[in-house]
């Protein structure tokens, strides 16, 4: 019999048996669906290892915990180390001195620095290199870790379970299937484009006072935009006006994106606490690891890590409540 | 203080609940600033924002749905018909933009909706210019509250046309008046309330600072200022300066 089952195999949970796995621990994965695909979150997120700049809206503990987040995921799939910029419209350069005074580890770019950085920027004369932040693909990071997993000797069971039907010590990292007291959902809009045109090597992030927009570079002239953030529980396919909002941030980023193919677009809810901050809740013999909000390649290293050093050296890390 | 349809508010502070990093910081910000108000926006939650709304209705303040975002009369009266439903009052703020760059207010749609809500049985309080004609056309509509913008929505600019928005107070001594939008500061909030201004609302500048919290008790200090300073009989400016300090009886030296 294993030690832990962990239901739910999105970031969160195949972490979770990751983490548990390299301690020496037997581990169950078991999720509803099966291996990670676009039923889950994980599969829309962005991808972005970026702390520093999560760190203009969000608590202390998720820029202590995400600047470990590179080195941890390094273990599993490639990471591209090339920082990431913040660049605004001219009109909206305040924007960015806020940003600036509100975030740590930067430098502020010049029209030259910003042309030698990234050439194709060349239209904006001003920006924020945030040179520590990397990101990864998602999607790739998931099959990589689902392969890691299955190398030692664990395999994602399908099975529609809930913790009532398993026995034993339990991680629930089901999002937001899950009855984790506190949660809710944070719906996201995200659309994926091909512009082979265009060559920006780094995540970029538009700051804008109505519709700021991220971008973010995949291999094949493959970018990412994202993302919509909302207080609603609605699951339902991205709205026109979100749609219109992001592609007329990243056509006002570079009008070449106007001529981008639309590869995709989705939409699903991020679970989250109300401080937007991640938690190991233990519950009886239930530990839940749940809110990774927008912070789910960022935060799932640090929240698995805790989880299990809570499960098996009964250790409290700063990201456990218990209540 | 005035009453807003009946209800008098523990304080003249209405503040938005959009745009906070967290529900948790949007909570406590709250609490300190003891808003007697808070708006909520119908449209982007899709009546579909339970927990969120939950968090709302532990804050214990009167809620005051808003028609954001709406483009038409006909999308707004819609909505505030949703809002009623799911939040269950009959206060609706009623925003009718007619101008997509500086989110200014259509009159046009704003007269035309307001005269279909008030026949509804909507209680509404009107996002306007502080244009005299149509506050009074909106008066004649039904409406009991008049909001007359600062400056527009989430610029930060404070009281863009004083001589306009003192003059509006004139025109309107019994009318209940809030100024609605525009404030970036604390002191532009205790200046409205000096002006006379019975209520200020606001969202960005609390929502958007760099620490909501601190912000949040700031407005909720300047507010209580400018209401206590506006009704003590401010002196008038002179032109000719007048020391403080008697000068009879002061040795030569």
């Amino acid at each position: 019999m294993s030690d832990v089952t962990i239901i739910g195999a999105g970031v969160a949970g195949l972490w979770a048996a990751y983490a548990l796995r390299k301690d020496g621990a037997d581990v169950r994965l078991i999720d509803r669906n099966g291996p990670p695909g676009p039923h889950g979150c994980s599969w829309w997120a962005g991808g972005m290892l970026a702390p520093h700049c999560e760190g203009a809206v969000s608590e202390q503990a998720v820029i202590d915990h995400g600047r470990q987040a590179e080195a941890s995921w390094e273990e599993i799939t490639p990471i591209k180390k090339r920082g990431s910029l913040v660049v605004a419209l001219e009109r909206d350069r305040r924007e960015l001195d806020r940003f600036a005074r509100r975030t740590e580890a930067h430098r502020r770019l010049n029209a030259n620095d910003l042309a030698e950085l990234e050439p194709e920027l060349s239209a904006h004369k001003d920006g924020l290199f945030f040179e520590t932040e990397s990101h990864l693909d998602p999607r790739h990071a998931l099959v990589n870790l689902v392969a890691v997993l299955r190398n030692q000797g664990v395999d994602i069971e399908q099975a529609d379970v809930t913790p009532n039907d398993v026995d034993g010590t339990i991680i629930d990292a089901r999002g937001m299937a899950s009855d984790a007291p506190g949660l809710r959902g944070v719906r996201g809009e995200m659309v994926v484009l091909r512009a082979p045109d265009i060559h920006l090597s780094r995540p970029v992030r538009l700051l804008h006072p109505r519709h700021p927009l991220y971008i973010v570079p995949r291999d094949g002239g493959i970018y990412m935009l994202g993302a919509t953030q909302i207080e609603s529980i609605s699951r339902g396919a991205p709205t026109a006006r979100s749609i219109l909002e992001l592609l007329s941030a990243a056509y006002a980023l570079d009008p070449r994106f106007g001529e981008a193919e639309v590869l995709e677009t989705g939409a699903d809810l991020r679970p989250a606490f109300a401080d937007n901050v991640p938690r190991v809740k233990p519950r009886g013999r239930v530990v839940h690891l749940n809110g990774l909000f927008r912070h789910g390649y960022l935060m799932a290293p640090a929240l698995a890590k805790q989880a299990r050093d809570y499960i098996l050296h009964g250790q409290k890390g700063d990201l456990v409540r218990e209540d | 203080m005035r009453n807003f349809y009946g209800v008098s508010l523990r304080n003249p502070f209405m503040l938005g609940t959009a745009q906070y990093p967290s529900p948790a910081i949007l909570e406590e910000a709250f609490r300190k600033s003891d808003a007697a108000v808070a708006t909520v926006s119908l449209r982007r939650e899709q009546g579909q924002g339970q927990a969120f709304w939950g968090i709302i209705k532990s804050l214990d303040v009167h809620v005051l749905p808003n028609t954001a975002g709406c483009y038409s009369a006909r999308e707004a009266i819609t909505t505030a018909h949703m809002a009623r439903e799911l939040f269950e009052t009959n206060w609706i703020k009623l925003e009718v933009i007619g101008h997509g760059d500086t989110l200014q207010p259509d009159p046009f749609g704003l007269l035309e909706a307001a005269e279909a809500l008030v026949a509804d049985g909507f209680e509404v309080f009107p996002y306007t210019t502080e244009d005299q004609v149509l506050g009074q056309r909106l008066l004649d509509a039904g409406c009991q509250v008049l909001m007359p913008w600062g400056a527009p929505i989430g610029s930060g600019l404070g009281l863009n046309n004083r001589y306009g928005l003192t003059s509006y107070r004139a025109a309107f001594p019994d009318v209940p008046l809030v100024i609605d939008a525009g404030l970036g500061l604390p002191s532009h909030a205790a200046d409205a309330l000096e002006m006379g201004f019975d209520a200020v609302l606001l969202n960005t500048a609390v929502a958007q600072a760099g620490d909501p919290v601190k912000m949040a008790e700031a407005f909720a200090m300047a507010i209580r200022a400018g209401q206590i300073g506006g009704t003590a009989d401010p002196m008038e400016p002179r032109e000719m300066a007048a020391p403080s300090t008697p000068v009879i009886g002061k040795a030569w030296l």
